[in-house]
């Protein structure tokens, strides 16, 4: 009986302990909605608060007058991030075929050739050298997809996954006289849709969140990323100024000058940020799956 | 006789011409597979090789309207000039002090979680708390910097309003570098140990229940059974990911140092990494040669550690290296 007792008083610490680690991975993020509802005045006055003293919703009726910088953002993230995911998975398993192929004969110096890159880089100087001055792809939408099309650690680990599956399926195909790109995607493909998508995954929310090829490569704000768009929002009050100047039909230009700034940006973080943050949880099995399978070498 | 050798010859003749269509069709199946890694083998050479080779600018006095190939070599005065300044040590150590740190942190945070995480029997309640833990794994280092603002901002921040509640003047966060590591390695464990404890999580879930039970029927609590059983499966993994963490830890996260101080000045002291300093030293431009110089140092530092962690743990442990 007194045994019960104790498992139980431990299992509320533990409890107890738990909820109030998840209000502070929680919190946060309300702390942020609860600003973007906030009126301008009482946070200038009073500063952030985690409870708004009322409903304001001031911030969001002047981002949704003046949307143009948000939807460019929109569909410049939306736009590289879909065609890099699937053009990026497409060329990392191609690769990661004949690499979990025993019998094939470069395999060794190819292996080796991509895993190199996770040794060694050449690092930022001559990468920014290489791609504004002899590519010309600084401040266009290509640096966003194609410097960052292939990873080693990706293709290392569709590899492995490749190599687990069942070798005689691959030998009756070829003996029907299939050709290799065929069994790739007749039978390869279709056998990997797990780890497949777990790589897509991470590609898409890695390309998602990307702010940094927007810092270091672009210039013009039509070609900003939403992340870098935000950064620039959080960082310099005057541009979140100039973003509602910039469409002034039907709006009043004495409005603007008092436009609610502080709440504004971080009413803009959550129409930028919000949406898919609310949809990459739902694929957390895979994320963690992702973690598991990186773990086994091949 | 004659038949007999006419058949040999045969024999031997259609056994080459075997031979010589299996290696035809070997030599065309290897064909096939090369052409599948073509794009990759490309992209890998241009983004990735390219730049190695144009690590050269280290050695040289670069100026972007004579090229990589015009401007004149210097040999090893871009080292020499980083080695003899001030920065060099303050960065070199920042990120290697730091690198340190969250190797540790993250280290206790994520097996103390997932230790804990193991104890609690409802199912329910470990997927909301695993759910809630890695939602910062989702969130770029922007949205953090947005976070870590509304909490430390000096007139406005969550922080200082919580302080004047028990009469402590407000704290300048944004100007006073001795509060940042504490505050870099808060917001990089908060990040992380959602997605780390689940490493750690999945091992603990592997153990044989029998042992448990065993321990049980011998009369162990689950404080003895914990530093008995699960403690003990864990320190393999535990090496392994800070030996592979230290291989590391000359790549700092630019995001992390770069977001959260936001880029100020005054914070540089207890702020500035490698990687911030090269962003920095590309950003005004002014000398070129020498901030390749300083990536260069990182890589070839970053290849040797990464080289020796991996030849540490192949000591440890063959089953657990990286290559």
């Amino acid at each position: 009986m007194v045994k019960k007792t104790k498992v139980t008083t431990s299992s509320i610490a533990i409890n107890a302990f738990f909820i109030l680690f998840s209000l502070s991975f929680i919190l946060p993020f309300l702390l942020i909605v609860s600003i973007s509802l906030s009126s301008e005045d009482l946070v200038l006055k009073n500063g952030y608060s985690l409870i708004p003293k009322s409903m304001d919703f001031t911030a969001y009726k002047y981002i949704f007058a003046n949307l143009k910088q948000m939807v460019d953002s929109y569909k410049i993230t939306a736009l590289t991030s879909a065609l890099g995911t699937v053009l990026g998975v497409l060329v990392m398993s191609l690769m990661a075929y004949p690499l979990s192929r025993r019998d094939f004969l470069f395999r060794k110096q190819l292996t080796f050739y991509i895993f190199f890159t996770m040794l060694f880089s050449g690092g930022l100087i001559p990468t920014y050298i290489l791609l504004t001055q002899h590519l010309k792809m600084g401040d266009s939408m290509w640096v966003y997809i194609f410097p960052s099309l292939v990873s080693a650690w990706y293709i290392i680990i569709l590899r492995t996954f490749f190599q687990g599956l069942p070798t005689s399926l691959v030998e009756s195909a070829k003996m029907d006289g299939a050709s290799e790109i065929k069994v790739f995607y007749k039978i390869i493909l279709p056998l990997s849709k797990p780890v497949i998508a777990t790589i897509g995954l991470f590609v898409l929310l890695n390309r998602w969140n990307d702010w940094y090829t927007s810092l270091i490569y672009i210039r013009s704000k039509e070609l900003y990323t939403l992340q870098f768009l935000l950064q620039r929002i959080l960082r310099d009050a005057q541009f979140v100024k100039d973003m509602s100047r910039e469409v002034p039909v039907g709006i009043n230009i004495t409005l603007i000058n008092d436009s609610p700034v502080e709440t504004m940006k971080f009413a803009m973080c959550i129409v930028a940020a919000g949406p898919m943050l609310l949809v990459f949880p739902f694929f957390q099995k895979y994320f963690t799956r992702g973690l598991t399978v990186g773990a086994v070498k091949g | 006789m004659q038949s007999t050798q006419n058949k040999l010859t045969n024999i031997t003749a259609t056994k080459i011409k075997k031979s010589k269509t299996a290696l035809f069709a070997k030599g065309k199946a290897n064909l096939e597979l090369l052409i599948l890694c073509l794009p990759a083998v490309l992209c890998f050479f241009i983004f990735n090789y390219l730049p190695m080779i144009g690590t050269i600018i280290a050695f040289k006095d670069y100026h972007y309207d004579l090229g990589i190939l015009g401007s004149k070599w210097v040999g090893f005065e871009n080292f020499k000039f980083f080695f003899t300044s001030q920065d060099a040590f303050r960065i070199t150590r920042n990120t290697l002090g730091y690198g340190a740190l969250f190797i540790l942190a993250s280290l206790i945070t994520s097996v103390l979680v997932a230790l804990l995480l193991f104890e609690i029997k409802k199912k329910i309640a470990i997927k909301f708390y695993q759910t809630t833990m890695i939602l910062p794994f989702f969130i770029s280092w922007v949205i953090v910097g947005f976070i870590a603002y509304s909490l430390l901002s000096p007139n406005t921040g969550v922080i200082n309003q919580l302080l004047s509640l028990f009469n402590i003047a407000p704290i300048g966060w944004y100007s006073d570098p001795k509060y940042w590591p504490y505050i870099l390695t808060i917001a990089h464990i908060w990040k992380g140990v959602g997605m780390n404890s689940v490493v750690y999580y999945a091992a603990l879930m592997g153990i044989d229940h029998e042992l448990f039970e065993a321990a049980t029927l011998d009369g162990a609590n689950r404080v003895q059974q914990t530093m008995a059983i699960s403690v003990p499966t864990l320190i393999p993994l535990m090496t392994m990911l800070s030996i592979l963490g230290l291989g590391n830890i000359f790549r700092g996260d630019f995001g992390l140092f770069y977001q959260l101080p936001r880029d100020i000045g005054a914070l540089y002291s207890t702020t500035d990494v490698i990687d911030t300093y090269l962003y920095r030293g590309l950003r005004t431009g002014d000398n070129i040669g020498m901030t390749a110089a300083v990536g260069l140092f990182q890589s070839v530092v970053g290849l040797c550690t990464v080289v020796a962690a991996n030849w540490v743990v192949k000591k440890i442990n063959p089953e657990n290296t990286l290559y």
